[in-house]
């Protein structure tokens, strides 16, 4: 005869009115758990496409460079007529002219370092930076026109808002893809409930019979699944957490993928999915008990 | 405790019962006999509120099954103890955890002990560790009769409770059962068997209800 040790009959808690076996048991934990693994890199996306829009904005924010495309005769003219104006014009903190040598390497990746460019009719670089109440473009433009006509203002506007915006979608990208796979997990977590009802049909009868309220039997399933759903949700977390760690360190070179990770407090985020986690399993539980037990006497 | 006033059950376009009007009045000891698919359990279903009447009105502790929500049929039931032929436990927790499962619903504190002794009175003391499935016909059936009275209900439904025993276990629970009645529990006793109504003579002063085309009579006077 099976025999399990009992010491007090009444001391045992709620949710093990609930049978521990099922299909439901572990497709819950691995669907958490392989949900929360996708969540991590979504996370990581997310956050380094904030990181890289920022960094964006920032390295092209308050530079701008005029070209002075001019005969040799009027470079140095305009050169220095430019350099007088922008001297004057509110709004710019510093302005210089770039060397030969300086000019030779902003071309060298597309030309290559062996092309005799300075046989070639290269225009003046101006570089400036702005103050942090900045100058106005147009009336800098008009002025610039006057004085130096061979002078064009390049204030990086439109190299950088389309980057900008390519990062911002990279993160809203990362967002909506935590949202999917939080909605994905809901779902699953909510058939396996209904299934896990299903199977328990004679449980809820018997629960129902002593007089257990709706509550009581819905809070056996939900405490069940919270606990399967936060459990698999760590172990996620922790998987997908030494995999960002596992990817190369940044470097100039490798660009935006090895960029892909968390940085400072940000590597305690993943922690905080197994508690979403347990909330999404724990309202998908509790709406799946509720409308299962509203068709029972 | 459970009256019915002019009460009908329908289902599936069919009436299983009709004008049914009666009392079970507090202390009181019926059996309910009738031949097999007469409407023995849908009655017994009526009587603690998984069936509502299709028409007519149902009183449980005065009353309106009706108006009952989820949550008050709940608590109705705790003053209900129900026993069925087939009992049905939570298999996998132990004999003893099953009987207290109605203390642990309701939120009831209870001495261990006094789980042991009613379980000592039904007989099953030395079965109190063993898993459900594993027990016999009788020992189940006495462990759902001490199920349903651990909350101290005042009414008792037994639904075919000696379908499954011999006749020496469904004399042992016919006077738990009378001993329950004399402590001053109402008693229904849904069953087929007329021997067990003829031998209750000699222990309780009990009525017979019968069903009969749907409806349900008083069969005669007391045993």
């Amino acid at each position: 005869m099976a025999r399990l040790k009992l010491t007090d009959p009444t001391s045992y808690a709620s949710d093990r009115v609930v049978p521990p076996s099922g299909s439901s048991a572990w497709l819950t934990s691995f669907t958490s758990g392989a949900m929360t693994f996708l969540a991590v890199f979504a996370l990581a996306l997310s956050l380094a496409s904030g990181r890289l829009a920022e960094r964006w904005a920032s390295a092209l924010d308050k530079t701008a460079t005029i070209r002075i495309s001019a005969p040799d005769d009027q470079m140095t003219l305009q050169t220095r007529a430019v350099l007088d104006l922008l001297s004057k014009t509110p709004g710019i903190a510093t302005s210089r002219a770039m060397t030969v040598d300086e000019t030779k390497r902003l071309l060298e990746p597309w030309l290559g370092p062996d092309l005799p460019i300075e046989a070639l009719p290269l225009p003046q670089l101006i570089e400036i930076t702005e103050t942090a109440a900045g100058y106005d473009a147009e009336g800098l433009r008009q002025r610039l026109a006057a004085e130096a006509p061979g002078a064009v203002l390049d204030d990086h506007t439109r190299w950088r808002r389309p980057m900008v915006d390519a990062a911002d979608r990279l993160r809203l990208l990362g967002v909506l893809s935590m949202a999917l796979i939080g909605a994905a997990m809901a779902g699953m977590i909510t058939l396996a409930a209904n299934a896990a009802l299903a199977a328990n049909a004679q449980v809820i009868k018997v629960l129902r019979l002593v007089g257990a309220r709706d509550r009581y039997i819905a809070g056996a399933f939900v405490r069940r699944f919270t606990i399967r759903a936060f459990t698999g949700s760590l172990v996620g977390a922790v998987l997908g957490t030494l995999g960002v760690l596992a990817l190369p360190s940044v470097n100039e070179a490798g660009g935006f993928l090895t960029g892909l990770g968390f940085s400072g407090f940000a590597w305690a985020l993943p922690f905080v999915l197994p508690f979403i986690a347990a909330l999404v399993a724990r309202l998908a539980t509790r709406l799946a008990a509720f409308q299962t037990l509203r068709g029972l006497t | 405790m459970i009256a019915f006033e002019n009460a009908a059950y329908s289902y599936g376009g069919g009436e299983l019962l009709s004008e049914v009007t009666l009392k079970l009045a507090p202390g009181s000891f019926h059996f309910l006999t009738g031949p097999s698919g007469s409407g023995k359990s849908t009655f017994l279903k009526l009587c603690y509120a998984e069936l509502a009447p299709t028409s007519g009105r149902a009183m449980i502790f005065d009353r309106d099954v009706k108006t009952l929500t989820r949550d008050q049929i709940a608590l109705t039931r705790r003053r209900i103890g129900v026993v069925h032929q087939d009992c049905q436990f939570l298999d996998h927790l132990p004999v003893a955890a099953n009987v207290a499962l109605p203390l642990v619903v309701a939120g009831k504190a209870a001495d261990a002990s006094d789980v042991k002794d009613l379980m000592s009175w039904v007989g099953l003391d030395h079965v109190a560790d063993a898993l459900p499935p594993s027990m016999s016909g009788g020992e189940r059936q006495r462990a759902a009769l001490a199920r349903a009275i651990i909350m101290g209900p005042d009414v008792i439904l037994a639904d075919e409770p000696t379908g499954n025993v011999d006749w020496e276990m469904s004399m042992r629970l016919l006077q738990l059962l009378t001993e329950l009645n004399k402590m001053g529990k109402t008693v229904l006793i849904a069953t087929h068997d007329m021997n067990l109504i003829r031998q209750a003579k000699s222990l309780v002063s009990a009525r017979v209800l019968r069903i009969s085309k749907r409806r349900i009579q008083l069969a005669g006077a007391d045993l």
